[in-house]
């Protein structure tokens, strides 16, 4: 391949303006402003507050004004709500919200369940900092299972609902959480049944079926349960890690345990 | 919304580095270098035969040419050299690397490493006890001897060449006759690590990588060796302290404005280095979009440490190279060479004025390498990594031819100097007047280039 000495002194040519104009593009790039933004901690005001007002952060309940109608709970499409409802025990006619628990890792924020709110209980916050250690952490619940919250009645004549500042309940919440919390070591179990051949397949904890049919022990696997529940409460509250209960035989504690595939007892 | 204010109790103020932390970075970056460079200082004058002869025969009250112990007392010192020498290429390697991030980062309007400390600048620390605390991984099929004794060869390349590069007027371990022959012979070392890496690592990419840069430090050599000449021409000796000492402090007095022909040289020179010490835009050893990391794509751990060491501490070597031969080197303006051997006095040691002075030269010599390394960093997020093919061409069609012409011009041109020395003089004139209107018409282009952008200007603000 021949070339011309035009071209062999015009690539020298080209080679020297190329250098000048590339050196003064990158030099004159370090004399600006770089256009990162320092997030978390050298914003002008913390993240959330910059952040547009209808911004769909986590889902925030005021059970101040909840109606326990549910229907939060049947727009989710992906079914990250669990509501319970239960009549109060001294008080037959008020019903109570026993469980309203959101998981936060699962929602998508598509904004479904505010919109059939009817009193604007459960709303988007434009909260999203709340990183944990372990996922099961972002179950954040509304309702306490231990002091369940009556639900609010509508007042037909009334010309707002008197809920609490939105936000300031997630806020609360977030400022008391420890990020790196441990997880409750069990999901709630179910409510005890009492014919053990009975037991319901529950998809987390998978040995305590065939703990139940299989093997004697396993009966008193049922047995802790109403001592778990409370545990669990315990847990949901401060966020702490469960104590196994005491009385629970070690067989017992094995079947209760739903991430120990090796302890099943009938071996 | 109506986000109450006692939300947040304590009012929201943006996190600043604490005090403390930026004192601690003031001192690191003060200090670390400040103390190898006060070592390499107070060292390299005692460590000359004829300043230990004189501790011997005043403090020791030995006769030198007698005493048993004389060798191994030059040895030993020797060694303490040595050691200062070579944590100096690590702390410029490290501090190096953490400035490559920092303009890496404004240049691709980033902000790069900014937490540890002020600016970030402890990063090269920590980066450094990682490597260390790094398993030392050798792989299966790999040649454990050859792959493991790699980075030495690199490493020996890269610290052998400290002997002979200067600091300062008589800041230099041996000021051989040879001294920048020995650069270009003791650099060759480098390519024989990167071969055996490459071989030893038993990958694919890594032999690609060690072929390439076999394959590119060999063509390259060429142009740098002649365009080495032509300051040893200018010269007349291939010594670095007598080149620099050849030189005057003024730029009119650099050998790069005295002579049209070393005024090309010095880009030949300095790219041909650019392609030996396997920088962007000469990386294809270690063209990671194309062979992972090349011959390094094996290493982990301590022996990675070494190589990128080498790499970066080459940085160094190449600047002081250029500094030397062509832009004065050590000079300090309107002080001449016989001043220093004036201030030396009749003592064993030299005089408190005369470490003063070498200072001075070590300061001025330090500053032109870190200009010229600043090119470097620059250079690398500037250009693309080229092509093999325009990586030869660019060798041995342009630098060559290029490099042979300075070499006869400059002979043409030594010999009309002998008849009209004023020719330099006026040359040294006119192209320093040159540089200076380039750099103002770059500053412009730069100024420029800013305004081009709307509502872009300078601004050096968020670190």
């Amino acid at each position: 391949m021949r070339q011309t000495p035009g071209e062999y002194f015009g690539n020298v040519g080209r080679t020297v303006t190329s250098f000048w104009h590339g050196l003064s593009v990158t030099l004159s790039y370090l004399l600006r402003r770089p256009v990162t933004t320092q997030y978390p901690d050298r914003t002008p005001l913390p993240v959330r507050e910059m952040l547009p007002p209808r911004y769909r952060g986590f889902l925030e309940v005021d059970a101040g004004v909840c109606t326990g109608c549910q229907a939060c709970e049947r727009a989710c499409p992906i079914g990250c709500i669990q509501i319970n409802l239960e009549k109060d025990a001294a008080n037959p006619k008020q019903r109570v919200v026993t469980q309203f628990d959101i998981d936060e890792a699962k929602c998508m924020f598509c904004g479904l369940c505010v919109e059939p709110c009817p009193t604007g209980a459960i709303q988007h916050t434009r909260e999203f900092e709340a990183a944990s250690r372990s996922v099961r952490n972002l179950v954040f619940r509304w309702a306490d299972p231990a002091n369940p919250f009556p639900v609010y009645k509508v007042d037909k004549n009334a010309e707002y609902y008197p809920r609490a500042p939105l936000g300031s309940l997630m806020r609360a919440k977030l400022e008391a959480r420890d990020w790196a919390a441990a997880a409750p070591q069990f999901l709630p179990p179910e409510p005890p049944k009492p014919p053990a051949a009975k037991a319901p397949p529950k998809p987390a904890a998978p040995a305590a079926k065939p703990a139940d049919s299989a093997a004697k022990p396993a009966d008193s696997a049922a047995k802790p349960a109403p001592a778990a529940d409370a545990v669990t409460a315990k847990v949901a509250e401060a966020a702490a890690p469960a104590p196994k209960p005491a009385p629970v035989p070690p067989a017992a504690a094995g079947a209760a345990e739903p991430t120990a595939p090796s302890s099943k007892p009938q071996a | 919304m109506n986000t109450p204010a006692s939300v947040s109790p304590t009012p929201y103020a943006p996190k600043y580095t604490p005090k403390w932390l930026v004192g601690l970075t003031l001192a690191a970056a003060i200090g670390i270098p400040g103390a190898i460079l006060g070592a390499i200082l107070l060292l390299t004058p005692i460590v000359q035969p004829a300043t230990l002869d004189a501790i011997t025969r005043e403090w020791l009250g030995q006769d030198p040419a007698t005493w048993y112990w004389r060798p191994w007392l030059g040895a030993g010192m020797l060694a303490l050299v040595a050691f200062v020498l070579v944590n100096f290429g690590a702390i410029f390697s490290g501090m190096c690397v953490w400035y490559e991030r920092r303009v890496a980062g404004r240049m691709q309007s980033r902000i790069g490493p900014n937490r540890q400390g002020l600016g970030g600048f402890l990063v090269w620390i920590a980066d450094a006890v990682k490597m260390l605390l790094k398993e030392d991984l050798v792989p299966a099929d790999a040649d454990a001897l050859v792959f493991r004794s790699a980075p030495y060869f690199v490493l020996l390349g890269f610290a052998l060449t400290l002997v002979v590069t200067p600091f300062g007027q008589s800041l230099i371990v041996a000021d051989l006759n040879v001294g920048i022959m020995y650069i270009t012979s003791i650099t060759a070392l480098v390519v024989v690590g990167v071969l055996l890496s490459g071989w030893a690592s038993n990958s694919k990419w890594a032999l690609f990588g060690g072929m390439r840069s076999a394959a590119q430090v060999i063509s390259y050599e060429i142009p740098a060796g002649i365009a080495i000449f032509v300051p040893v021409l200018m010269a007349g000796t291939l010594s670095m302290q007598g080149i620099a000492a050849a030189q005057g402090g003024l730029p009119w007095e650099w050998f790069i404005f005295r002579n049209p022909a070393a005024f090309i040289a010095f880009f030949i020179l300095f790219t041909a280095q650019l392609a030996e010490s396997n920088r962007t835009p000469f990386d294809l050893p270690e063209a990671e979009s194309e062979l992972v990391a090349g011959y390094l794509s094996e290493f982990s751990g301590f022996r990675f440490a070494l190589l990128m060491l080498a790499e970066y501490g080459n940085i160094w070597v190449l600047s002081v190279i250029g500094s030397i031969l062509f832009l004065g080197g050590w000079q300090i303006p309107f002080v001449g060479n016989e001043v220093y051997a004036n201030l030396r006095g009749t003592g064993v040691l030299p005089s408190a004025a005369w470490f003063g002075l070498q200072a001075v030269s070590m300061a001025v010599l330090v500053v032109k390498a870190a200009f010229l390394s600043n090119v470097i960093v620059w250079l690398r997020w500037t250009l693309p990594r080229i092509r093999v093919d325009q990586m030869m061409a660019l060798s041995w069609k342009y630098l060559v031819p290029a490099a042979f012409g300075c070499f006869v011009v400059t002979l043409l041109w030594e010999i009309a100097a002998v008849e009209a020395p004023a020719i330099s003089t006026i040359t040294g004139y006119v192209l320093t007047a040159g540089a200076l209107l380039l750099l103002v018409l770059f500053v412009r282009q730069i100024f420029r280039n800013i305004a081009a952008v709307q509502g872009d200007k300078l601004d050096l603000s968020n670190w």
